[in-house]
Parts: C-alpha cells; structure tokens; sequence
C-alpha cells in the first residue's frame, strides 16, 4: 500500500494517494471512541497532566493581539502555574508573524516560538506571498512553522500543486521545523484527511497539524485516530517519525487526556513527547493547571486560582 | 372383422432431475383404481433413488436459488399453463384415483391449477411481505431478506393425490428451494403426470423431484441426509414415522413442517407454509461520508 | 516514567449478593423441593459468590404450573396495552439499575467492565423497550389479524451474555402474551436473579416469570415438562440436537440459536484500520464466548502478511485482566471447563501443523485466563478451522478470488454470521447475498440492535430473536394448511 519513493510528478503523486486504502467513517469512529473509555487515574493522570501540559502550543491568534498580549502568554507559557515550581514549561508558544521578534525576546530559548505563515488561516494567497510570510517568520526567529495547505487546490484534485507549496515552504523554512495544517473541517472526509496526511508526509512536513482553530470542527479524536494512523505507517514504510498536532477545540483535561491515550493506543509510547505530538490550544492548558492542583491538594480548585492572561 | 383398439398404456417412473429413470431397485408395485383395477405398475422408489433425488436436487437448487424472482413467478405460471392444457388428464386420473365423480375432480384440479397461479404472483412478492428495514440504535443501514432454506423433502398428502400435491411443493419452490417430494402412495399417477408438466415448463432440472412407493422407506434416509435442509411431513400418517423422522432431522438441525390436523387443500393457503422453508438473513453495513 | 495505565476498578458498592439464593417461582423465593444447591463463583478470582438453589423435578412442576397459572388467569386475558407498561417499567428498572447489573454480571461471568456497561446492559433496557411497544400491536406485525400467544415458554439461557440473552427470550415472550419459565446458566445465574427482583420492583403479577437455577438437568426436565408449548434454547449445537430429538412428536414449538463458526472476510481494498478493529472485535470480543463470533478470519492472500503484522501490533495493546478494571479489553474464561476446551483445540491446532501466536500479555495466578491468540497457517481441514472454540482464538486461512472466499466461508455445517471487508459496494452486496448465514456484517462486526432479527442457517439453528421476525417465535400463527 505505501512507498518509500517521494513522488515526482503529479501521476505518480494522485495514483499513490488513490491507492491509500479508505477509511470507514463508522468504524474510526467507534474506534476513536472506545478509546475515549478509557479511564486515567492517579499516578497515570498525574504523568498524562504534565506530558500533556509540555505539549502545549499556547497560542493567540486574533486581530487584537498585541505586543503585550504575546508577552503575557509568553510569561505563562514559561511558567504555568506561578504557584508550583514543578509545574512543567509549555512546548512552545504559538503567534502570528509580525509577532514572532516579540514572542522570540520573551522567552528566548526557554521554549520553542511558532508562528503561523502562508496566508493562515485561509491559505489564499499567491506562492510569493507564502513564502515570503514563512522567511519573514524564520527570520525574526521562529523555529517552528505552522503553515496551512491549500485546500482549494486539494478539493479540486490538484494534489500536485499542494504537494510543491510544502515541498517550496519546507525550503523556506531552512532550519525551521515545518507543521502542516490539513483543516482537516474543510477536507470533511476521514479518507481526504488519510490522503492529506501522507501528502504533506512525503512532501517534508515534520508535523500534521488538524486544524487552524478558526473552522468549525477543528480537532477531533476520529480525524486524530487517522493521522495517527497515518503516521504510524509512514513510519513503517520510511523510518521517519513524523509528529501529530491536534489544533482547535480541545479545552479539557480530560480531552487532552483521551487524545493521548489515542497517541498510547495508536502509535505507542515513542510519541507521548512534545518532539511528536502537541496541543494547539489556548484554553486548554488552565484546565490541565486546575486538574493539576486539585491532584496536588486533593480538593478542587477554581477559576481564580489559575491565571487568566 | 373390425377389433376395438387396444390402448397404449404408459410406463409410470421417477423423476430426477429433470429425467424420468425407473427405480434403480428394479422395483415397481401395483397402482390400482379407486374401484380396484390394476391400472400401473409404479416405480418403486429405493433410498439411493432418494439419494440420487437429493443430489440432483442440490444442483437444482444453485440454479433455481440464483433465479430472479420475477424468472420464477414466470416458471410457475408456466406450470400452470401447461397444467391446463391437460387438464381433462388431471381430472381423469384424480377421477380414477379418489374415486370421486367428475365435478369433483374438475373442482381439485382447477384448484391445482389455480394454486400455481397464486404461488407464481407471490414469487416477487415474499421479500416483500416477509423482509424488513430495520431502525437500528446506531449509523448502519440494517436489513433483513427471506432467503430459501435449500433443499426440502416432502411427503405429499396421501389423499389428495393432486391437490395436496401442488398445494406442498409449490410453496417451497416459489420461493427458491427445490424439493424431493414423495407423491401419494396409492394414488402417484397425478403426480408422475405433474412431472411431465414440470418437464415441459422450463422448471430447470432438478428443482421438483417426485418419488413414487413407500415414504416409510425413504423418508429415514431423507430425514437424515446431510445435504437435506428441511422436510415437510405433511402426508405422513403413521405417527411413528413421523417422530422417527423428526428425530433424525435433529442430526443436522433441519427445518421441521410436523404433520397437523387433516387439512383443507381448497381453503385460501396462506403465507405459513412460505415462511416454513425461508431464512431470514440480516446484513447490516455502517452508514458514513 | 511512562504513560501506564493505573488500576481503574469499577466499585463493587452497587452490588449486594445474598449469600444463598431460591427458586423464582410465582413471585417469590423458595428453596428448593430438595434443597439441594451448588456454587457459583467469580472466573477471574475464583470466589464463590453465592450458594444457589438446584431445581429439580417438582420444582420444575411447581414452576410450569405457576406459569399456567398466570397466562390463564392474568396474562393471557390482560389487554396487549398493559402488558406493555409492565414491560416499559421492567425496562425503565434495568436502565436506573444498569451499573449494579452491569458489576454484577461482570463479577458472574468475567467479561470486563466496559462490555457489561456499554454493551450487554443498554442493549438489555433496549431491548426490554423495543418490545414493549409491540405488545399491543401484533395484529400490525404481519402474523394475521389476531395473533395468539402460545402459552408457557421454557427458555433455556446460554452463559456469555448471561442478562442479555434472558432479555432476547423473555421480552417478546411477555409481550406477545406468553408466561416463562427460565433456565439461566449454571456458571452464571445471578443477573437472572436479580431479574426476579426488577420484576418484583415492576410489580409483574406473579407466575408471569418463573427463575429456575440449576444444571443441564434442570433444563432437561424443563424443556420435557409436558405443560410446555414453547422451548426457546440458545446453547451448543450439541445440546440443541438433544433437545430438538427430545421435543419430536410433541406440539411444543421450538426455536434454537446455537453454535457458529464464522468467516470474516477481509478483502484487498478494506479499509484496513477499521478492519483491523473488526477482525479484533470478531473474535475476541468478550473472550471470544460469542456464537457469531468471527472465529475464521478469510483474509485475501495478496494482503495477508499485512494484514497480519497489523492485527498483531493491534493485539499488542490488549489489555488482560481484572474484569472490573474499567481499562480491561478481555476479561476472564467463565469457567475451568470452557477454558480446558479452549486449551484442549489450541493443542491440536499446534498438533495439526498451524503456527500458534499469543499476544504477550500477563497471566493472573488466580482465576482462569486464556490470551488472545492466533492460529496462521491453518486449513480448512484443521479442526481448528471447523469446530467452534468459543475462546479467544483466531483461525487464519487465506483465500485469493471472491468465488473461493465465498466457497470456503460456506464450507461448514453453521451459518450463524458472516464478516465482509471490502470498499466496493457491488461486491459487498454479491458477497452478502452468497454467504449462508443469519447475520452477515458488511464493514463492521458484532453489532447488535433489538430490532434487528438474529439466528442461524444450518447447524446454527432456527427461528430468529429480536426484530419484527422474532415475534413469530412467540405467536401461534395462521394454521399451517
């Protein structure tokens, strides 16, 4: 079903995605949700908490965000949870271009900045333009880049011209880490999210990100299962280890908890680390933070007990 | 001098698959009148003819099973057609036969014809009436469909030697099964007379094969054939054989039609008997984008 | 550190167990007419439970006669409308009981925790309420104008879905206006009692249903009763023949679920994850004690070796143990019986030449266990391909053209369940129109709904439960002409 060639024409590249086996939507469904079943307690919470907590993208991503927004994030980004020194630093944090050199000096080298490129979040813009917002991001000091794909051009069957944006992107991004974002809610189908999957696989993508955050459904654990799955056998096939970011929509501890068991279950332990499995999230991590306290004291905490940034 | 002809009288056999063998036994018995007049020498089916009635009824089946159901209704009436056009024949031997008076006669043998007539409209209708859609909890498309059981051996009334006859195997053929059917004992000449019907009517070989002698001898091995699906002791009147037999039908979990109170072969048949000789297969499948 | 999984055990808290219990005859508990009683015990501990009544012979007359009682007197006459409100109350009951019943049932038989309370129990409340609302419309079912019920019902109750199949025989049976009596399995007769208790909660007259513990013998003399109309079986083929033999000559109508030995088949084109997930599913769904369990996997030839490498890294991660943890994926063998035939055919399968491979999981000391396990290499003249293990055991055969798959998952005496894994459509429905079997799951497995009928072909048996179909098992219908 799969090969370790990296396609170099658009026959090649649409004759391998076409032979992709399909995804039963039913079936990964169910699948995704009995993993949800499961139930994580004690010590096996208190570990998935702070893994879960490490692997935060901790992410603005408005109109309004300003220098002193990114810098608040930032702070919190480095330390979750002024009150408890163990708690551990997020992954990175997660800003838009022109507020990379802000985040950049916040942090320094503490954490890992990101910052989304390629006309995020619609992806519409013309290749020049793409590449320009990427080097402009590397430049002021991103080393990790989430960009978007083209789903128009996915959609219309023009997987080639997807394929050469990440292949142009990744080049782009020189040392940068590059983050592929499906928006797997406009791809709709679990067999377009399995065949965006291995597209931006082959074409050098060092993560598969789900989703902006900005379309409605964003993350889900069924859309999680198959890139997971998509992973795994990328691995099989190649070697390489490719990391999965569930982006948009999850807000709970206990979410963010069931996508890991989905990571356990998936693809095994080697992922459960911020180098291949991450959270793109904003809300999330002050409910990993509550989780975390009332495991630390044994009562339940509350709202003002964690800080609002 | 002038002499009265001398009639052309018939060899009465078996029919198997779509042939007309004598008994490999060599065996016949005398088939009288209803008044007491030798009238044939009959087959006198044996258990191998039995057997052999079971494998040409398998083969029957593959084909008959496959046959749309529309082709079927079409055979049926087909049956009926060419019953017609021997229906002062039919009304001879029932005549003959059951020692009844002619209008008798014509009354069961036009009810034989009728009853194929009503079997050929129900062929494309039993999915209908006894299959279903079923609203599962969950995303899957979820139905279920009559499927024929397969091969089902029948002991035919022992009165109603036409009547009874058509009026058992064609409800278990309407609806896809072939059948290895052991005609009246004393009365077999209507229904070695219905296999020449059942020869000329694009009934495929093998689909209706009928027996003539002593369903005591045969129904034991039929009852614990391997490759029978079920059995109809509809005609059996010793109550013995009729347990015997079920108990053997227990070896491989056939479908049992035991024997019931005397019936009445002219009222409305009803859709027990095609529900008898059916399965009810469910097949499920997920419903997703 | 890494992300193991701490013991989640699903509270006992719910669950009182008597430590004797009676016979459930015409509303009340009573002891035995010999007082004899045996054993039940915990399969993944060991422990006894409780001490059980054995019923015997005036036991079983008390029991049918209490039954006659009631259809004649209350039930029989009762209008179909309010015999099913006592039914939608019974199935009310279940569901505000469920977790006790699920913990119960778990503790009885040893399926984990997560199949008790997301399977087996909502699909008992399911099916409890499905059939209620048939209760006064029958003569809307398609079995004439003014179907009768038939009387007392015997229902014998296999032990692997020990509440689940008490639902299957005793729902419609009530709601076409049939009193019971119910034979619940040896190893597993709790959950059956505490039914006596939802009927008592539901305020069901008595004598409506009748719970007799006890052995094989006990299920003999009750299908022999002569006041019997109904006998419904769902067990081995073994003992459905004995009983189809027994029931010859008599008037009593019979329906029998038994043994399978079915072929999941897994195409080229599958949708291979879900696959996966459904041949896992197939067979070792709790335990692999499943009559339509996907015990054959016909897997096409050209994709075995991936297939294969798939299932067992998916097999892997199972998790054995402790039934109640609610992370546990196979739970307990029910008994030392079962789990010494398990043992008996996965040595023959070793004796016959087929490849045995058992994921690597961790055996408890106490209790009795068996890990999943596949068998490759296997024929179909192994009698691992042919004969019914009722275990976690997968037998793995390979095929190369649709005639052949279709040929060799007919080539057995059973036909209860088939399995198809295709993305194409057309072969999806020529596949399922040539399987010989009751149930055949295109795409998925093991899937279970109250209105969708369930029974065998062949060797498997006759008569359907659940759906419209299931309610001909409990009405007498048009007099077969």
């Amino acid at each position: 079903m799969t090969s370790d060639q990296t396609p170099s024409n658009a026959v090649e590249l649409g004759a391998f995605l076409a032979g992709l086996p399909g995804v039963d939507e039913v079936g990964a469904r169910g699948r995704a949700a009995a993993l949800g079943t499961r139930s994580i307690k004690n010590d096996a919470k208190a570990w998935a908490l702070d893994a879960a907590i490490g692997m935060v993208d901790l992410t603005t991503l408005e109109g309004m965000d300003t220098p002193g927004k990114v810098r608040a994030l930032c702070a919190k980004a480095l330390r979750p949870d002024p009150t408890d020194p163990t708690t551990p630093s997020v992954a990175a944090v997660c800003v838009y271009g022109d507020l990379v050199d802000v985040a950049r000096g916040a942090v320094g080298d503490a954490i890992h900045v990101a910052a989304v490129a390629t006309a995020f979040p619609s992806g519409r813009a013309s290749r020049q333009v793409k590449l320009m917002d990427t080097r402009e991001a590397v430049a002021a000091g991103a080393d990790e880049i989430d960009m978007v794909i083209d789903r128009g051009a996915f959609l219309a069957g023009d997987t080639w011209r997807v394929f050469e944006e990440i292949v142009a992107i990744k080049e782009a991004c020189g040392p940068a880490h590059l983050k592929v974002i499906l928006e797997t809610g406009e791809l709709r189908t679990l067999d377009n999210v399995r065949r965006a999957s291995w597209l931006a696989m082959l074409a050098g993508a060092d993560f598969i990100k789900t989703s902006t955050g900005k379309v409605t459904p964003a993350a889900t654990p069924p859309v999680t299962l198959v890139m997971l799955e998509a992973v795994r056998d990328f691995e099989r096939v190649t070697g390489r280890r490719i990391g999965v970011k569930a982006a948009g929509g999850i807000r709970t501890a206990k979410e963010a908890i069931s996508y890991l068991v989905l990571v356990k279950e998936t693809v095994g332990d080697a992922w459960l680390t911020p180098d291949l499995f991450r959270f793109g999230a904003s809300t999330l991590l002050n409910d990993l933070l509550l989780q975390r306290q009332r495991m630390a004291t044994g009562h339940y905490s509350g709202p003002d007990y964690v800080t609002i940034d | 001098m002038t002499h009265d002809r001398i009639g052309v009288r018939k060899t009465h056999k078996l029919f198997i698959g779509g042939a007309f063998p004598r008994s490999e036994s060599g065996r016949t018995y005398e088939v009288a009148t209803a008044t007491g007049d030798f009238w044939s020498n009959a087959s006198k089916a044996s258990r191998k003819d039995a057997r052999n009635a079971v494998i040409a009824a398998r083969t029957g089946f593959s084909k008959w099973s496959a046959a749309t159901a529309y082709n079927r209704g079409q055979v049926l009436y087909r049956i009926a057609e060419v019953m017609e056009d021997r229906r002062a024949q039919f009304i001879d031997e029932v005549m003959a036969g059951e020692g009844v008076d002619e209008a008798a006669a014509r009354q069961q043998v036009d009810a034989a014809i009728d009853r194929w007539v009503w079997y050929a409209g129900w062929t494309d209708k039993i999915a209908q009436a006894l299959g279903t859609a079923n609203p599962v909890a969950g995303p899957y498309f979820n139905f279920s469909i009559p499927e024929p059981s397969g091969v089902v051996a029948c002991v035919a009334p022992q009165a109603s030697s036409l009547l009874g006859l058509v009026s058992v195997i064609a409800p278990v053929i309407a609806s896809g099964n072939s059948v290895v059917a052991m005609a009246s004992t004393e009365r077999p000449i209507p229904a070695i007379t219905l296999a020449e019907v059942m020869a000329t009517s694009d009934v495929p070989a093998g689909v209706v094969n009928l027996l003539t002698g002593d369903p005591a001898e045969m129904l034991p091995w039929l009852a614990s054939h391997a490759d029978v699906n079920a059995v109809d002791l509809t005609g059996v009147t010793d109550r013995d054989l009729a347990i015997s037999a079920e108990r053997e039908a227990a070896g491989t979990i056939k479908r049992v039609l035991r024997p019931g109170p005397a019936a009445d072969w002219d009222a409305d048949p009803g859709m027990d008997r095609l529900r008898t000789f059916v399965e009810i297969k469910t097949v499920w499948h997920p419903m997703g984008i | 550190m890494t992300f193991d999984y701490a013991p989640a055990p699903e509270s006992r808290a719910s669950v009182e167990i008597a430590s004797d219990y009676g016979l459930f005859i015409d509303g009340e508990f009573s002891p035995s007419a010999s007082g004899s009683s045996f054993v039940t015990v915990n399969p993944a501990t060991e422990e006894s439970l409780s001490s059980v009544a054995e019923a015997g012979s005036a036991d079983v007359d008390r029991a049918v006669a209490a039954a006659r009682r009631a259809y004649d007197t209350v039930w029989g006459p009762m209008p179909g409308r309010e015999r099913a409100k006592y039914l939608f109350r019974i199935a009310r009951i279940i569901q505000e009981r469920s977790r006790e019943l699920a913990v119960l049932e778990s503790m009885d038989n040893g399926k984990p925790i997560k199949e008790s309370r997301d399977v087996d129990l909502p699909l008992v409340a399911a099916h409890f309420f499905y059939h209620a609302g048939w209760a006064d419309k029958l003569e809307h079912a398609g079995y004439g104008p003014a179907p009768q019920p038939l009387g007392v019902a015997a229902q014998v109750i296999p032990w692997n879905f020990p509440l689940l199949m008490l639902a299957w025989k005793v729902a419609p049976a009530l709601a076409c206006g049939n009193t019971v009596v119910v034979k619940p399995a040896e190893t597993t007769p709790l959950t059956a009692l505490a039914f006596a208790d939802i009927c008592r909660q539901a305020d069901l007259p008595p004598g409506v249903v009748n719970i007799l513990t006890g052995a094989g013998e006990t299920g003999r003399l009750l299908v022999e009763h002569p006041d019997v109309n109904k006998v419904a079986f769902t067990g081995s083929t073994e003992v459905g023949r004995s009983i189809m033999r027994t029931l010859a000559g008599t008037d009593k109508r019979l329906t029998l679920e038994l043994g399978g030995k079915a072929a999941n088949i897994v195409f080229d084109d599958a949708p291979i994850d879900e696959a996966i997930e459904g041949i896992v599913n197939g067979i070792f769904f709790n335990q692999g004690h499943v009559c339509c369990a996907g015990s054959r996997l016909l897997v096409q030839e050209s994709v075995a070796e991936d297939v294969l490498e798939r299932l067992k890294a998916r097999l892997s991660t199972l998790r054995l143990g402790d039934p109640l943890d609610k992370n546990t994926d196979i739970g307990a063998i029910n008994s030392a019986e079962q789990l010494a035939r398990i043992n008996e055919l996965a040595k023959s399968g070793q004796g016959e030449g087929a490849e045995r491979w058992s994921a690597p999981c961790e055996i408890p000391e106490r209790g009795w266990w068996f890990p999943p396990t596949v068998f490759t290499g296997v024929t179909q003249a192994h009698r691992i391909a042919r004969e019914e293990i009722f275990g976690p055991v997968l037998s793995v055969l390979t095929f190369r053209t649709p005639d052949e798959a279709v040929q060799k998952a007919n080539n057995t005496p059973y036909g209860l369940s088939a399995g198809i894994w295709t993305e194409k459509g057309s072969r999806i429905l020529w596949m399922a129109q040539q399987l010989r079997a009751g149930v055949v799951w295109a795409n998925t497995f093991n899937r279970f709904d109250p209105t969708s009928p369930f029974g065998g072909y062949k060797e498997s048996g006759f008569g359907r439960e659940g759906g419209l179909h299931g309610l001909g098992a409990y009405l007498k219908t048009e007099a077969v002409r």
